[in-house]
């Protein structure tokens, strides 16, 4: 594991980066047939393998509604199971061309590490798994604990000052992948475990008894995370983005996997434009006029994929909260197809 | 030996050809300079195309990021570390605890390695079918397994804190490591320390003056009861005069964890004890390989002399011996120096986690931070083998080879 940023670095190094830098990412897309997509090495709901092998989860949903708007076939992608430390070299190296992997949305990573978040699938917070056991209440609870977290993450800086700002001592031990740091926390070796509170309720489910240990209710930080593409060619920038915002338009627009055949009739002027009857706007991306039909189609829309993966149709059971649509009491608020 | 007729010195247009071109003259040179800008072009078209990338695509470069502020923990730093600390003080935090990896993990694999590779050698039947399995078990398993093994299943499987192993109610042992009390300095310090120097220096001379006799005299002095006197009565005396030199910081049990005193965290241990196992069995072989090199007879003249098995082996056959084991012995250090960098599997905080992780990831300047990480592992490589060279060099002179 530890060689494959080395070799990434070298690929960067010897400016086989060269494809990025000419911007036609679409192009070569479409020559290779394949969107070549940065995922997790596994995390339940988001992106984790089943026992066939097929990817699964809210994140490899957005490389499939991609793949369905360039190829109208879902499964036109390759996956690429990157650690959290590995991602950015890959993305920039131009191994992927997209990452989406649970990736949280700061300002640094938006600038320095040349590349550009598209938008947010999964609105987060980090949160702490304990041992029901341990009979702790809160997060001010947790002076002296040790605490497992995965490397590479925004987790371990809002660790260290969450701790700092509320005067609490603690012992940090950083894995380089989830399977490790969770192992570590089951062996006794914490107290407690950190990551994002998606990920908490997905890593629980790994555990031996998964009854025997909670999430506690405090959340420390903002994290945002959403799919990211490199700098420098804005039409692919464009086109990741507008996949997201067409899936959560469709569930607004109440376009289900379902009734989209049915709704393509409609004579609504907003459902017209989205499917391409009138106007021109998928040609616009680089796609064609009924790309909307072709995302709902293979994934459904923004809802729809939440509850398959991560909501109440699944095993970890998240509410949609933040991630509620707009005129539903949450946040996800996308731009309108016109 | 035999004597070649003295050829006549060479002119000097013909010695340059020799040593710039060698057999080949002058053309084999004009190859090598064709070579070396063969070699400086392509470098500079790596060094040009990857900083018009970076810069196309806007990724930051240079290395301003080291004196930023880093904004996470450390669990063991040998150095006061805290998260307000710059990157550099991390790669520095890093650094010592690869260093302190490798040259324990070097003291104890070389300390098991000679006595398993004696034991493989040794007339009693046990003690050599015990010696042979352990190098056939351990070197054929992989390293990373080992490391896992110790980690998760041998220390993984210690009680929690609260129920941790007690010694004497000073020492715990428990998951999180082994609590230890904490000496600190008192006022008997200066003498107990000036105490252990005087008696270093005394041993010293005695030793001196031991050799001297034997060499000049033949009179055998044993030095070592004399010198254990005074390494242990000396100190004892200072302490007895002066008051004790360290006062000791009890550990107790505080919430999830001891708090006072000094902790060993597990990851060090099971990375040391996997380390220095596994290179140890290399070790063993090398030392094995070596002491057969030597001649049978040397160990027959040696008995035949009158000195004892022991003697033979410490005073003839290992110091001829050492001149095979060391060029594969430094190998094997090098090797478990850059094998420590498995540390990432368990979370042990050596240079290649917290630099080349977790720095790299938050700065994302992968060229920069691969190019500082592969050049400290080299440095430490190349000297290394430079102090296993001088050591050499040293034998093969002290053996007139």
């Amino acid at each position: 594991m530890k060689r494959v940023p080395l070799v990434f670095t070298l690929a960067l190094a010897a400016g086989l980066s060269t494809q990025a830098a000419t911007a036609q990412t679409l192009k070569t897309v479409k020559d290779r047939g394949m969107v070549s997509c940065g995922v997790s090495q596994g995390l339940p709901g988001f992106s984790s393998p089943d026992d066939k092998g097929n990817w699964t989860g809210l994140d490899v949903d957005i490389c499939r509604a991609v793949a369905a708007a360039i190829f109208n076939d879902p499964t036109k992608v390759k996956f690429v199971p990157l650690s959290a430390k590995d991602r950015f070299t890959a993305l920039q190296s131009g191994e992927i061309d997209v990452l989406s992997r649970n990736t949280t949305w700061t300002l640094s990573r938006d600038t320095s590490l040349g590349a550009n978040f598209t938008g947010v699938t999964y609105y987060d917070g980090q949160g702490f798994l304990v041992k029901k056991s341990l009979k702790v209440n809160s997060a001010l609870e947790l002076n002296s604990a040790s605490v497992c977290v995965q490397t590479g993450t925004t987790t371990e800086q809002n660790l260290a000052d969450y701790f700092k700002g509320n005067n609490m001592k603690y012992e940090v031990i950083a894995f380089a992948s989830a399977d490790e740091t969770v192992k570590a926390y089951e062996s006794g070796r914490c107290d407690v475990y950190t990551t994002d509170v998606s990920g908490l309720y997905a890593e629980r489910l790994k555990l031996a008894n998964p009854a025997d240990h909670a999430v506690l209710p405090e959340v420390i930080s903002k994290e945002p995370l959403g799919p990211m593409v490199r700098h420098g060619d804005d039409q692919w920038f464009d086109l990741v983005k507008w996949v997201l915002f067409a899936m959560v338009d469709a569930e607004e627009l109440g376009v289900t996997q379902k009734n989209v055949d049915e709704m393509a009739k409609s004579d609504k002027p907003e459902l017209k434009r989205a499917f391409g009857t009138d106007g021109n706007l998928g040609e616009q991306l680089g796609l064609t006029k009924d790309w909307v039909i072709r995302i709902v189609k293979a994934v459904g829309n923004y809802g729809e994929a939440f509850d398959r993966n991560v909501g109440a149709g699944s095993k970890l059971g998240i509410a949609r909260g933040l991630n509620q649509l707009w005129n539903k009491g949450g946040i996800q608020y996308a731009p309108p197809i016109r | 030996m035999s004597i070649e007729p003295r050829a006549p010195p060479l002119q000097l247009a013909v010695k340059l050809r020799r040593a710039l071109g060698g057999h080949a003259g002058w053309g084999g040179f004009a190859l090598q300079i064709i070579f070396v800008a063969v070699l400086v072009w392509i470098g500079y078209e790596i060094v040009a195309n990857a900083r018009t990338n970076l810069e196309t695509q806007r990724i930051t470069s240079g290395f301003g990021f080291l004196s930023n502020t880093a904004g996470f923990d450390v669990s063991q730093s040998l150095i006061s570390y805290t998260q307000s600390d710059t990157y550099t003080r991390v790669f520095f935090v890093g650094l010592l605890n690869t260093l302190l990896v490798a040259i324990i993990g070097i003291f104890f694999a070389t300390l098991i390695g000679f006595i398993v590779g004696l034991g493989r050698l040794s007339p009693n039947w046990l003690v050599a079918r015990i010696s042979g399995g352990y190098v056939e078990l351990v070197r054929n398993l992989p390293l990373l397994f080992q490391i896992l093994f110790w980690y998760l299943a041998v220390l993984g499987v210690l009680p929690n804190p609260r129920q941790s192993i007690s010694l004497f109610g000073s020492f715990f042992l428990s998951n999180r490591g082994l609590v230890i009390p904490k000496p600190i300095g008192a006022a008997g310090l200066e003498s107990f320390a000036l105490a252990i120097l005087i008696a270093i220096v005394v041993t010293w001379g005695l030793r001196y003056y031991a050799r001297r006799q034997l060499f000049e005299s033949g009179r055998l002095i044993r030095v070592w009861p004399y010198a254990l006197g005074l390494l242990i009565g000396l100190p004892l005396l200072a302490s007895l005069a002066f008051g004790a030199p360290v006062t000791f910081e009890m550990p107790e049990l505080k919430g999830f964890n001891f708090s006072g005193g000094s902790r060993v965290i597990p990851e060090f241990v099971a990375l040391t004890l996997a380390l220095s196992i596994y290179t140890a069995a290399f070790i063993a072989e090398i030392v094995r390989a070596g002491i057969l090199s030597v001649h049978k007879g040397q160990l027959e003249a040696g008995s035949s002399l009158g000195l004892s098995r022991g003697t033979t082996l410490r005073l003839i056959v290992v110091p001829q011996a050492l001149r095979v084991i060391l060029p594969p012995l430094t190998n094997q250090y090098l090797n478990l120096t850059k094998n420590s960098s498995l540390a990432v599997a368990i979370g042990y905080p050596d240079l290649f986690s917290v630099f080349a992780g977790t720095t790299l990831s938050q700065t994302g300047q992968a060229i920069e931070i691969i190019a500082i990480t592969m050049g400290v592992y080299l440095l430490i490589s190349l000297v290394t083998s430079a102090i296993m060279s001088f050591y050499g060099w040293r034998i093969g002179r002290s053996l007139g080879a």
